[in-house]
Formats: structure tokens, C-alpha cells, sequence
């Protein structure tokens, strides 16, 4: 299987982005696979930025050890990426700015003077599209292949942008041609039924329109990276069928206006990432005891307190679990691909109206704003059920009469019918204080208190985390298996492949629900386990503790952990495998 | 049609005997009776503190949710479904202190509610610490030297924030807070009603007495214009905010007629599904 890798990175505020986006969704319309990685820095100009993309002829969902191509425009891009060029790795730099760049060994050099093509062109900023130019001539595109984009992204800022930045592509495309010709493969595009490309999309956008196909119409958030673009999402989305999307003046009101929300009827949420979600964390309580629906996205990045707000971690975790004041039932939910942010967050609002009670889709950024190919169909809003769960019917308000509805009846399931403020007799008031049955008076007695606490951590006694919550990839005995939950899939995936390759017996457990725990489910596929490594992306090893404590294996068990703020590579996972081998653990 | 009965539950408060919640509940009653509104069709939000209970005594659908957060509250509810009667009440120390921020940014946005603040310059669920509404030099439990800070100008900071309707009323003048409550709720958008409300227990400065002395009413100044903001900040301030009535009111647009996703189908009654073809246009954009 063919794939392809490309870089281009600068100082931020170059247009680093849109290059990358214009290469990246140009490739997807061609009927490439792609995934699309974008490091950035927490400042707006200078600093360091890059765009990644693989190229594949197979769906991925990581962006590759190594590089085939980098364009640099600085010193820094050079440097920074370094560690992945190969003896095969095709290196173009602005030659007009860099005059004696220090360059790896063995890498094939392209200096092209970028930015005094673009100069000549009229306007320095069409740099990016030069080195457009210079790309596709390298991988062996056409001319035009930038063309169509090109007049969709500026056609709006008039024809002559649209003119110059072709001509940008031109120049650079024939300046590479003459120069050094094709020197990279493209693997083999594979198009959709329709000829066209696949869907291209992140795991944000992903979350976003999950939630739109399972009928939320109501979106309070409060901006931060890496979640933002939940946000966006929303509302290029949601306005348009009358959902409504409110900028909150911080996380606490975001979280609490969703709460209002569902229990005023609307399917309701509400997005963030760690700082936010720990804001948060009283308003869960309230939703769990209170039995409101809730649904909360957290977008995992580097912490703690603001920590490494524009880099990936799976830190929250303990949180996720364990979080918010006092003891309340929840469900957190671990989708791994941008196909199950999809169809997790929808799930997310079923499970939240079923089981009346907060439940957290946990993403990271690696998984929330990378951008993927993925194949028309696999997202499919007819694929979504929506179950609103048990909702009191007017006619058996009607019935009951006036005054003898009661919102917190014990029943065996622990879950009561749920009524919706403007139902005739339907009156209740949901509550933060602990209270009877019929949610009029806040109760302090004994008996009361114990029989609706039992109530509430009994309710998601029927719901089986199984169904949802675990992937195993592997036979019954391994010698090593690898386990991982949210975004290190798909490098999971690929070192796993390799390994058996190299004839080792090796499996893959892939942990989607976290709360409730998965215990039988685990305990069965670990069992059969030599050893085990639990792969995740922070320092004190989450994942690894939460098995121990639900599932035992406490021997078993090692950690493969990274916290340095970039995803996991396969080549770290790998040696990671082969050290434990060696130490003979 | 409802009557007082209608809005009443079979809880009995358990504020204290001579507590000024207890005229805030029945002018509250008897204003939306007078207004015709039914039971199912209001929900009143509270905080926490001993005037956060109001919404247990008071029987509409309700949320007794957290302290300092009934405005947040309020408005999803609201947002979620425009055609309820929404209230959020709660005390001073809810309001306009864990929950100022949220208070000036409901200002901002104009919600659609009626926000009942029960003042009485002190804390009395947690047994009398100092407020933020509390004077200067107020002697509690928390401030046994007296409060070095000034009090919060709550009103003003509302009018001042683009408040559509301010106004001040007290729990010893029923009559004028049923009517102030009234006009409260009918009017289109954000409502602020500050209401002096005793603490008999732990307040012993800020009594009925002590306010029914200073208390100016603007009913009774000569050619008051609620339209006046200049001249609602000046009684105001000549008054050191013992003042009521309705202070100030100006026509604003309501949040959810010009927010993000305004429909005239509230959010709660719009269809979940999406049109097929809908669906295949939305997914086509991500190609
Ligand atoms: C986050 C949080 N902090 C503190 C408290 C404790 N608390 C309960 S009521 C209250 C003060 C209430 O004072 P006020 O709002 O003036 O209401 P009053 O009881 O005087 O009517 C406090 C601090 C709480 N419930 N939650
Ligand atoms: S403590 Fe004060 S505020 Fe609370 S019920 Fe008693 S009198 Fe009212």
C-alpha cells in the first residue's frame, strides 16, 4: 500500500495553513486518501507552524513517521522537521531567503527562491502558491491542478486574486518542471462511485454534524483550542434548521445554559477542552443529580492549567472518570476515529435522554483537528436513530391529574419518566438538593436520601458499555497486546501490523467507553495476554491505572506513554514493544 | 383560569417567621394570576440561598439549580423554548456575587426574562457573612471589624450595561412589587427587579424599619420618566440606592429574535430530522 507524505511549515502568519488546506482538499477532490496534521504554537505571528498531509491509496488516520517532501521557508522548519527526513526525502526551501541553510545529509535539496518568484509576481504572500507550483510539478500533477479551488477560495475577493495566485502556481509549477522534473509517486487515487473525492473532514467537524443528525438544536460554548471549531461548526450548520448556537461568557454558563436547554426539551450540548471542562465540573454534578440530559464534548489538549494549549494530550481522563463533587451516574464515550466522532456524539444524545444523566465525548486534538479522508457513505445521517427516552406522554399527564405526577419516582431501573415544561400537569422542579420523589421539598432524611442516591447509581445498570466500548483486533493468546483508547488507533493499528509482519503474535484493544468501565469485555481479551501495553498520551499513565483497578493484571501491565505534546509515531510504539522485549519483563 | 391556589405548593416555606421572601413569593403569585398565565406555562429558575428556595413554594415547572447559576439557567430554558414565562430569583449574594458575571452579560444579551433578585444585604443560608450588597462598614461573622469594600451598584451596573427594565421594589409594599412584577414580566426582554427583603434572623441593620425610612419611591417624584437613564442614575445616587419603582426601561431587541439560529419555532418543537436532500448537500461540502 502507496502513500505519500508532504510537509510544508514556517513562521505562523505565513499562510502555512492554507497552503497545506488548498493541497490537502485538492488531492481529496482527485480521489486520494488522505489525513492532514496541523501543529501549531499558541501565538498568532512568528513561532513555528506546519501542515502534514499523507497521501494514500487506503484510508489512514495518521500522518506518517516520515517525510517525502518538506518545504521549508525558514531555518526553524528545517530544524524542527529534521527527524523525519530519509535519504529519500526531497527537501525545497526558499532559496532566496535561506542562503546557506544547515541541511540534513543525504537529502535531496530543491532550492527554489519562493518569495522573490512571488515578489516578481506582485505580491510576496504568494509564496504558498509557488510552492504549490513547485509540489505539484514534483509529485507529477498538472498545471491546473490548483485551479478550481483557487477560484473557489478567492473568487470572492475578485478575479484578479484569482489571476495572480494562478500564475503563482504556474511559476512555481514551471520553474520545478525545468529544474528537477517528477521525483515523488503519487500512489494510486482511488475516487469515489462518483468519481469524485471522499469526504475530508475532522473529527470536530465531525462532532458537529453527529450532533446535528441526532437533532441537537442547541449549541452554548466558550472558545478555546482545540475545540473552537465544534463551535463553527455549529454555526455554519445548525442556524440554518433553527438550532441555536450562543457564544457564553465562560464555561460555567456554556455548561449551565445546556442544562437549561435540555431540560427545557431541546436536545442540547455544549464543547470544550480541559481548563473549561474542569469549570465544568459542578455543572455535571447538577446535571447528575438533577437528572438533566447532558451532552459535553472535551477536546483533549496538553495540560495542566494552560499547559500546551495548541498540543495534543489524553490527560483528562481521571477527570473524565472520576470528576465533579459527590457521586453521579455518567457515560464517557472514546470515539478513535473522525467515522465514530460521528456516530458517538449522536449516540451521546440518545444515552444522555435514556439514562438522564451527563455524557462526555472525549476527543483530543490529534483526533478533534486533524482532517481525513474518509469514503462517501461512511458518514451517513441515516444511519443515526434518535431515542428520546422516557418521556411522560400528555395523556397520561392527563390521568394522573394535577399535583400527582412525581419527576423522581423510584422505579427498578432507576430511571422516571421525564416531563417538558409546557405539559399540562407535568410540574416539577429539578433539583441540586437531594429530594423526594415528587421533587417538592429538599429532604435531608435518611431513608429518602438513600433510596434516590441508589436510584440514580442504579440506572445505568442496563446499559452495557460492551456493545459500544471495545474493539479487539487479535487471537485469543498473544504474546504482546497493544491497548490504546481515542486518537492513537490508527498508530496502534499500523505498529501492530508490523509486528506481525515480523511474526510476532500481537493484538490490538481498542477502548471506546470508559465509563461505565468495560470490565468483562477487557478482562476477556486481556486474559489470553502475555504481556500487556497500554499505549497513551500522558505521563502517569491513566488508561493503564483505570484497567488496573477495574480489570487487575497488575504484572501484566506496562505503559507506553508521551506527553511531549505531539501525537504518538509508529517507530516510538515499535521501540516501545522491543525495549519492554528486551528488559524481559 | 388560574387562581393564587393554582401557584401554590403543598410545601410549606421554611423561611423564617417575618422573612421578606414570603411577600416575594405571594406578589409573585398573585402577578402572574393577574396576568392569566398558567401553571405549565411558566418556569421559575432559582439559585441557591435561603431565597433560592422560592422556587419550590412556587408552583410552575421549576429548576432549584446552583448557587449563582439560575441566570445561565434561565436562559437555555428560555433559548430552548421562547414561548415559556421564564423568572430566575435569587439573593443577593447569588446574584451579585458568584453569579456577576454571568448578571452582566444577561444585561448584555437582553434574555427575555425576569430576573428577582431577594436583597437583604447579607448572606442568610450560610447564617450571616457579609454580602455584596452589604455597606461599608457592616459588622458579620465574616467582616467582624466591618466590610472594607464597597457595595456592588447592582442597578446601575445593569442600566449602565444596557438594561432594558430596572427596577427596585420591597418586600414590605406588596402592592407596589406585585405591580412592578407584573410589568416586570410583560415586558419584552431582560427585567431586573431588585427587591429589599428583610433578614430577620441575621441582618439586624437592614431591617423593615431601616428601609422603610430611607426608601424613596420614584411613583411619587415629580414628572419621573423611567425612559431617563441619566435621571435613574441620578436618584440613584442622591438616594445611595434606596429607591423604588421602576427606574428605568428602554425598547431593545430580545436575544433570541436576533441570535444565532432565531426562529419563530422554538428549538424545543422543531423537527430533529433533516431532510434527505438536505443531509446529501450538507455532506457534499466536505468533499
Ligand atoms: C459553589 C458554592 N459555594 C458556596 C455555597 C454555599 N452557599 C449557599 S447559599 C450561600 C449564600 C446565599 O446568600 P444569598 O444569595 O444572599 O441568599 P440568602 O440566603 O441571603 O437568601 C452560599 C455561600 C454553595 N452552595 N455553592
Ligand atoms: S435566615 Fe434570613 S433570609 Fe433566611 S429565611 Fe431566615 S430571615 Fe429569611
Amino acid at each position: 500500500m502507496a502513500t505519500l507524505t508532504w510537509k510544508v511549515g514556517g513562521a505562523q502568519g505565513e499562510g502555512i495553513d492554507s497552503t497545506g488546506d488548498i493541497f490537502a482538499t485538492t488531492l481529496n477532490r482527485l480521489g486520494y486518501y488522505l489525513f492532514a496534521y496541523r501543529h501549531f504554537m499558541s501565538l498568532i505571528k512568528g513561532g513555528h507552524t506546519n501542515y502534514k498531509v499523507r497521501v494514500a491509496d487506503h484510508p489512514v488516520g495518521y500522518h506518517g513517521d516520515d517525510l517525502d517532501i518538506l518545504i521549508a521557508f525558514d531555518q526553524r522548519t528545517i530544524d524542527e522537521n529534521a527527524h523525519e527526513l530519509t535519504e529519500d526525502s526531497v527537501l525545497i526551501y526558499d532559496s532566496g531567503k535561506l542562503k546557506s541553510p544547515v541541511i540534513p545529509d543525504g537529502v535531496k535539496l530543491c532550492p527554489v527562491p519562493v518569495t522573490n518568484m512571488a515578489k516578481d509576481l506582485g505580491s510576496p504572500i504568494m509564496k504558498n502558491m509557488v510552492a504549490g507550483g513547485v509540489s505539484a510539478a514534483i509529485v507529477g500533477l498538472s498545471a491546473d491542478a490548483f485551479d478550481s479551488l483557487i477560484e473557489e477560495r478567492f473568487g470572492k475577493k475578485g478575479e484578479s486574486m484569482v489571476q495572480s495566485n494562478k500564475a503563482a502556481v504556474r511559476a512555481g509549477f514551471e520553474f520545478a518542471m525545468e529544474r528537477y522534473g517528477v521525483l515523488k509517486q503519487l500512489p494510486n487515487p482511488q475516487p469515489a462511485e462518483d468519481g469524485g473525492g471522499h469526504l475530508f473532514l475532522s473529527g470536530n467537524e465531525a462532532v458537529g454534524l453527529g450532533a446535528l443528525a441526532a437533532g441537537c438544536r442547541f449549541l452554548a460554548a466558550y472558545p478555546i483550542t482545540p475545540a473552537t471549531e465544534i463551535m463553527y461548526t455549529a454555526l455554519a450548520h445548525f442556524p440554518k434548521y433553527g438550532g441555536k448556537v450562543l457564544q457564553a461568557e465562560d464555561e460555567i454558563a456554556a455548561c449551565i445554559m445546556a442544562i437549561g436547554a435540555n431540560y427545557a426539551g431541546v436536545r442540547a450540548m455544549t464543547s470544550t477542552s480541559g481548563p473549561g471542562l474542569s469549570l465544568m465540573q459542578e455543572a455535571i454534578g447538577l446535571a447528575g443529580i438533577s437528572e438533566t440530559p447532558l451532552v459535553i464534548v472535551d477536546v483533549m489538549r496538553g495540560g495542566p492549567g494552560t499547559g500546551l494549549p495548541t498540543k495534543t494530550e489524553q490527560s483528562d481522563l481521571n477527570e473524565l472518570v472520576y470528576g465533579s463533587h459527590g457521586e453521579i451516574p455518567r457515560i464517557v464515550l472514546t470515539p478513535s476515529t473522525v467515522e465514530e466522532c460521528f456516530y458517538y456524539t449522536a449516540k451521546a444524545f440518545n444515552l444522555a435522554e435514556k439514562y438522564q444523566c451527563p455524557v462526555i465525548v472525549a476527543t483530543d486534538l490529534y483526533l478533534g483537528m486533524s482532517k481525513q479522508s474518509v469514503p462517501v457513505g461512511a458518514i451517513d445521517f441515516e444511519k443515526v436513530t434518535i431515542d428520546r427516552g422516557e418521556l411522560i406522554s400528555e395523556e397520561e399527564l392527563l390521568a394522573l391529574g394535577p399535583g400527582e405526577y412525581r419527576r423522581y419516582a423510584v422505579t427498578e431501573s432507576g430511571i422516571s419518566k421525564r416531563s417538558i415544561p409546557g405539559q399540562k400537569y407535568g410540574r416539577f422542579v429539578a433539583m441540586s438538593n437531594e429530594h423526594d420523589e415528587g421533587a417538592n421539598e429538599e429532604i435531608e432524611d435518611p431513608e429518602t436520601r438513600v433510596q434516590q442516591m441508589a436510584k440514580r447509581m442504579r440506572k445505568l445498570d442496563a446499559f452495557d458499555p460492551s456493545a459500544l466500548g471495545v474493539e479487539y483486533d487479535g487471537s485469543e493468546t498473544t504474546e504482546l497486546t497493544l491497548v490504546g483508547f481515542g486518537s492513537t488507533r490508527a498508530q496502534i493499528g499500523e505498529a501492530v501490523k508490523q509486528l506481525r509482519e515480523n511474526g510476532v503474535k500481537v493484538g490490538h484493544l481498542q477502548i471506546k467507553v470508559v465509563k461505565p468501565f468495560p470490565d468483562a469485555m477487557v478482562k476477556r481479551y486481556l486474559s489470553g495476554a502475555e504481556r500487556i501495553l497500554v499505549v497513551e498520551n500522558n505521563a502517569t499513565g491513566q488508561l493503564a491505572e483505570l484497567i488496573r483497578a477495574r480489570v487487575g493484571f497488575h504484572n501484566k501491565i506496562q505503559s507506553c506513554l508521551k506527553f511531549s505534546g505531539d501525537p504518538f509515531t509508529v517507530e516510538e510504539i515499535l521501540a516501545h514493544c522491543k525495549l519492554e522485549q528486551e528488559v524481559g519483563m | 383560569m388560574a387562581t393564587m391556589k393554582d401557584f401554590r405548593t403543598k410545601n410549606k416555606p421554611t423561611w423564617c417567621p417575618g422573612c421578606g421572601d414570603f411577600t416575594v413569593l405571594a406578589a409573585l403569585q398573585k402577578a402572574v394570576v393577574e396576568l392569566g398565565l398558567e401553571p405549565e406555562q411558566v418556569a421559575l429558575v432559582s439559585g441557591i440561598g435561603c431565597s433560592g428556595k422560592i422556587s419550590q413554594y412556587f408552583n410552575s415547572y421549576g429548576f432549584h439549580s446552583l448557587h449563582g447559576r439560575s441566570l445561565p439557567m434561565a436562559t437555555g430554558v428560555k433559548l430552548a423554548n421562547q414561548d415559556l414565562t421564564v423568572i430566575a430569583a435569587g439573593g443577593d449574594g447569588d446574584g451579585y456575587g458568584i453569579g456577576m458575571g454571568h448578571f452582566v452579560h444577561t444585561v448584555r444579551r437582553n434574555i427575555d426574562i425576569t430576573y428577582i433578585v431577594m436583597d437583604n444585604h447579607i448572606y442568610g443560608l450560610t447564617t450571616g457573612q457579609t454580602s455584596p450588597t452589604s455597606e461599608r462598614g457592616f459588622r458579620s461573622k465574616t467582616s467582624p471589624q466591618g466590610a472594607a469594600e464597597e457595595p456592588v451598584k447592582a442597578v446601575e451596573t445593569a442600566i449602565v450595561n444596557g438594561a432594558s427594565f430596572v427596577a427596585q421594589a420591597f418586600s414590605g409594599d406588596v402592592k407596589q412589587m406585585t405591580q412592578i412584577f407584573k410589568e416586570a414580566i410583560s415586558h419584552q426582554g431582560f427585567a431586573l427587579v431588585n427587591c429589599f427583603s428583610p433578614c430577620v434572623t441575621f441582618n439586624k441593620v437592614n431591617t423593615y424599619e431601616w428601609f422603610k425610612e430611607k426608601l424613596v419611591n420614584v411613583d411619587e417624584l415629580e414628572e419621573y420618566q423611567p425612559e431617563d437613564a441619566d435621571r435613574a442614575l441620578r436618584v440613584l445616587a442622591e438616594t445611595k440606592g434606596t429607591v423604588t419603582g421602576i427606574l428605568y426601561k428602554q425598547k431593545r431587541p430580545v436575544y433570541h429574535e436576533v441570535m444565532s439560529g432565531a426562529s419563530d419555532v422554538a428549538a424545543a418543537k422543531l423537527d430533529l430530522r433533516l431532510p434527505k436532500e438536505e443531509q446529501q448537500a450538507l455532506l457534499q461540502s466536505f468533499r
